[in-house]
C-alpha cells in the first residue's frame, strides 16, 4: 500500500516493533549534527574555565582536582549524558536530536561508550573528517563510533499541528475514494492555515479533474469533503 | 467508522498513556505507574495501525506514531548494568573474558614486553640509545627523579600529602586516556592498538635500562612494581581489545564487516570496563603507595605480591559456576 511505505524523498526509516507497527526513525544529517557538537564544545569548554577559576585557589590539591574534572569533560561528558538523560546532550537536546540503539531502544553504557570512545578515530586525520565521510557515505547516516556502537542520531518528535480544521459546510465526495485520494483531501484541509492562497488553489487544481470540481469551487469544496470524511462525534 | 468517532472512543485512553509516559520519562523509578502501560502500549499500536490503514489525517496519524515512539523507548530497553551485574563482572565476566581473548591478550603483552625487554637490554648495554627514544630535556627530568641522592635531601619529605592528590589526578586522566585511545584506534585493522603498545612497551623498556645502567635500580624499581601490575597489565588489555576491534575487520569469518565489527565492539567492552578499572586502582596505588619513601625490600615484596594477586586472578578467578 503506497500510504504505510515512507516517502523516498526523506531520511525516515522504518523500523518494525513486535507489535507489527512500523517506528519511523529520522536520522539526522552533518549539519544538525555539527552544531551540536559546537555546542557542546563551548558548554565543555565553559566548565573548564570556571574549573580553572575555582580550583586555582585550592592550590596543589586543587590541581589534582582540575585534572580529574577534565579527564571527566573530555571522555566521560558525552556518555553520562547520553545514558542518563534520555540520549541527549545539552548540545543534541538544543538541536532536537538523541542517540538511539539502532533497534530504537534507549542507548545505555556500552553503546555510549563505545561510540563515544572511537570519537578518537572520527577525528583522525583532522577535524573529524574520518566521522564525516562515514556520516556522508552510510545509509542512516552513521560516523565510525555509530557504526561499531551500532546506534543512531535522530531527530526528537516534532512539535505536532493541532490546528482543527477550517470551517466549511460538508461536500459528499462524488464517487468513493480511493484511501490515497481521502489522505490527500485531509492533507490539504489540515495544512489549509499555513498555505498562501495562491498555494491552496494551484494544490487545489491538481484534485481537480479526478473529482470533476470546477477550479472556482474547488477549495470549498475540498475543505467540505475533508470534513465529511473526518465525520462528526 | 469515520475519523471523528474513533478519536472519540479512544483519546481517553491516550490521554492516559501520556500521562503514564510522561511520569516514566521524568523517570520515577520509585513510582511505579501502574501494571497496564504494556497494555496500553500495544492497544495504541493497534489505534495507530487501524488510523493508518483507514487513511485517517496525517495530523492523528503522526500523533499515535509519537506517542508509539515514545512508549517503545520505555518498554524496551537493553538489560543495563546493575549492582548485582557490578558483581557478576567483577567475579567472572571480566577475568573471564581475558581468557576468552587469550589469543588478542597474548599478542598484546608479547608487543608490549617483548620491545620493552629488547629496548631494555639494548640501552643498558648502549645507554645513548635512549636520546633516540627521548629529548635530552626528559632524559634530566627523568635522571633526578630517581636520582637516589636526592632522597637524602630530603626529595621524599618535600612530596607532602596533597602533591600525592595531585600526582592521582595527573596519573587518572593521563593513563585511562592513553588506555582509551590505546582501544579505539585499534579500528584501523588493529595497526593504531598496535602502534601504541609496541611503543609504550620501548618507552617503558628504555627508561627501566638507563637508570638501572645508572645504578638507580632501587629507586626506579621500588617505585614501579606495585602499581606497574595493574597498569601495565591493562595497557596491554586495552591493546587486546582495540586488536579485537581490527581482527574483525580483518577476518570477519561468516558475518559482514559491520556485523563482526558491532559484534566485537561488543564483547571488548569487558575488557574496556576492566581496563578502566585496572587504571583507577593503579593511580590509587601509584600515588599513595608507590610514593612513600620505605626500604626496597618492602618495596618489592608488597609489588611482588600485587603482581601474584593480578596472575591469580586472571588465571583462576570465576572458573568454578559458583560465582554466578
Amino acid at each position: 500500500m503506497p500510504i504505510s511505505s515512507p516517502a523516498l524523498l526523506d531520511t525516515r526509516y522504518p523500523l518494525e516493533t513486535p507489535e507489527g507497527v512500523d517506528l519511523l526513525l529520522q536520522p539526522a544529517g552533518l549539519l544538525p549534527r555539527l552544531l551540536a557538537f559546537l555546542v557542546d564544545l563551548i558548554i565543555r569548554g565553559g566548565i573548564v574555565l570556571l574549573f580553572s577559576i575555582a580550583l586555582v585557589s585550592l592550590g596543589r590539591f586543587g590541581w589534582g582536582l582540575w585534572s580529574i574534572c577534565f579527564f571527566l569533560i573530555s571522555w566521560w561528558y558525552p556518555v553520562l549524558f547520553e545514558v542518563l538523560w534520555q540520549g541527549r546532550t545539552p548540545g543534541k537536546h538544543y538541536m532536537g536530536l538523541r542517540v538511539v540503539h539502532a533497534d530504537g531502544t534507549p542507548i545505555g553504557w556500552s553503546a555510549s561508550l563505545i561510540r563515544n570512545l572511537l570519537r578518537t578515530v572520527d577525528m583522525l586525520p583532522l577535524f573529524y573528517s574520518a566521522g564525516i565521510i562515514s556520516l556522508l557515505f552510510s545509509q542512516r547516516l552513521q560516523r565510525i563510533g555509530d557504526l561499531a556502537a551500532n546506534t543512531l542520531v535522530v531527530y526528537r518528535e516534532a512539535p505536532l499541528n493541532s490546528a482543527p480544521l477550517p470551517e466549511a459546510p460538508e461536500v459528499i465526495p462524488p464517487h468513493s475514494l480511493q484511501l490515497d485520494e481521502q489522505l490527500a483531501i485531509l492533507d490539504y484541509a489540515e495544512r489549509f492555515a499555513q498555505l498562501s492562497p495562491e498555494r491552496r488553489q494551484e494544490l487545489a487544481d491538481i484534485l481537480c479533474p479526478s473529482l470533476k470540481l470546477r477550479p472556482e469551487h474547488a477549495q470549498a469544496s475540498l475543505l467540505g469533503m475533508a470534513r465529511f470524511l473526518r465525520g462528526h462525534a | 467508522m469515520k475519523q471523528q468517532q474513533f478519536e472519540q472512543l479512544r483519546s481517553d485512553s491516550w490521554l492516559h498513556f501520556e500521562q503514564q509516559l510522561e511520569q516514566l520519562e521524568k523517570g520515577d523509578k520509585h513510582k511505579r505507574p501502574a501494571e497496564d502501560f504494556p497494555q496500553r502500549y500495544r492497544a495504541l499500536c493497534q489505534d495507530k495501525a487501524l488510523a493508518q490503514s483507514r487513511a485517517y489525517s496525517n495530523t492523528l496519524v503522526e500523533r499515535l506514531q509519537q506517542l508509539v515512539s515514545r512508549g517503545h523507548q520505555q518498554l524496551y530497553r537493553h538489560r543495563s548494568r546493575s549492582l548485582s551485574r557490578i558483581v557478576q563482572f567483577l567475579l567472572a565476566d571480566f577475568p573471564r573474558a581475558v581468557r576468552r581473548e587469550w589469543r588478542a591478550v597474548g599478542i598484546a603483552s608479547a608487543c608490549f614486553y617483548g620491545p620493552a625487554l629488547l629496548l631494555g637490554v639494548l640501552v643498558y648495554l648502549f645507554p645513548e640509545l635512549i636520546y633516540s627514544l627521548m629529548d635530552p630535556a626528559q632524559v634530566r627530568d627523568m635522571e633526578q627523579m630517581y636520582d637516589p641522592s636526592a632522597r637524602r635531601f630530603g626529595e621524599g619529605a618535600l612530596r607532602s600529602s596533597d602533591s600525592n592528590w595531585v600526582m592521582f589526578g595527573h596519573y587518572i586522566s593521563n593513563n585511562i586516556g592513553i588506555g582509551f585511545r590505546t582501544y579505539a584506534t585499534g579500528i584501523i585493522f588493529g595497526l593504531g592498538s598496535l602502534f601504541l603498545v609496541v611503543f609504550n612497551g620501548l618507552v617503558i623498556g628504555g627508561v627501566a635500562g638507563y637508570l638501572s645502567q645508572l645504578g638507580f635500580v632501587e629507586t626506579f624499581f621500588g617505585f614501579v612494581i606495585a602499581h606497574g601490575a595493574f597498569e601495565l597489565t591493562a595497557i596491554t588489555f586495552a591493546g587486546a581489545a582495540g586488536l579485537k576491534l581490527g581482527w574483525s575487520l580483518i577476518a570477519p569469518g561468516n558475518l559482514s564487516r559491520l556485523q563482526a565489527l558491532q559484534q566485537a565492539a561488543r564483547d571488548s567492552m569487558t575488557l574496556v570496563y576492566g581496563v578502566i578499572l585496572l587504571l583507577l586502582i593503579a593511580a590509587f596505588v601509584e600515588a599513595f603507595w608507590s610514593s612513600m619513601n620505605l626500604a626496597f625490600s618492602t618495596k618489592l615484596i608488597v609489588g611482588g605480591v600485587m603482581w601474584l594477586w593480578v596472575a591469580a586472578y586472571f588465571g583462576w578467578m570465576g572458573r568454578t559456576h559458583a560465582a554466578e
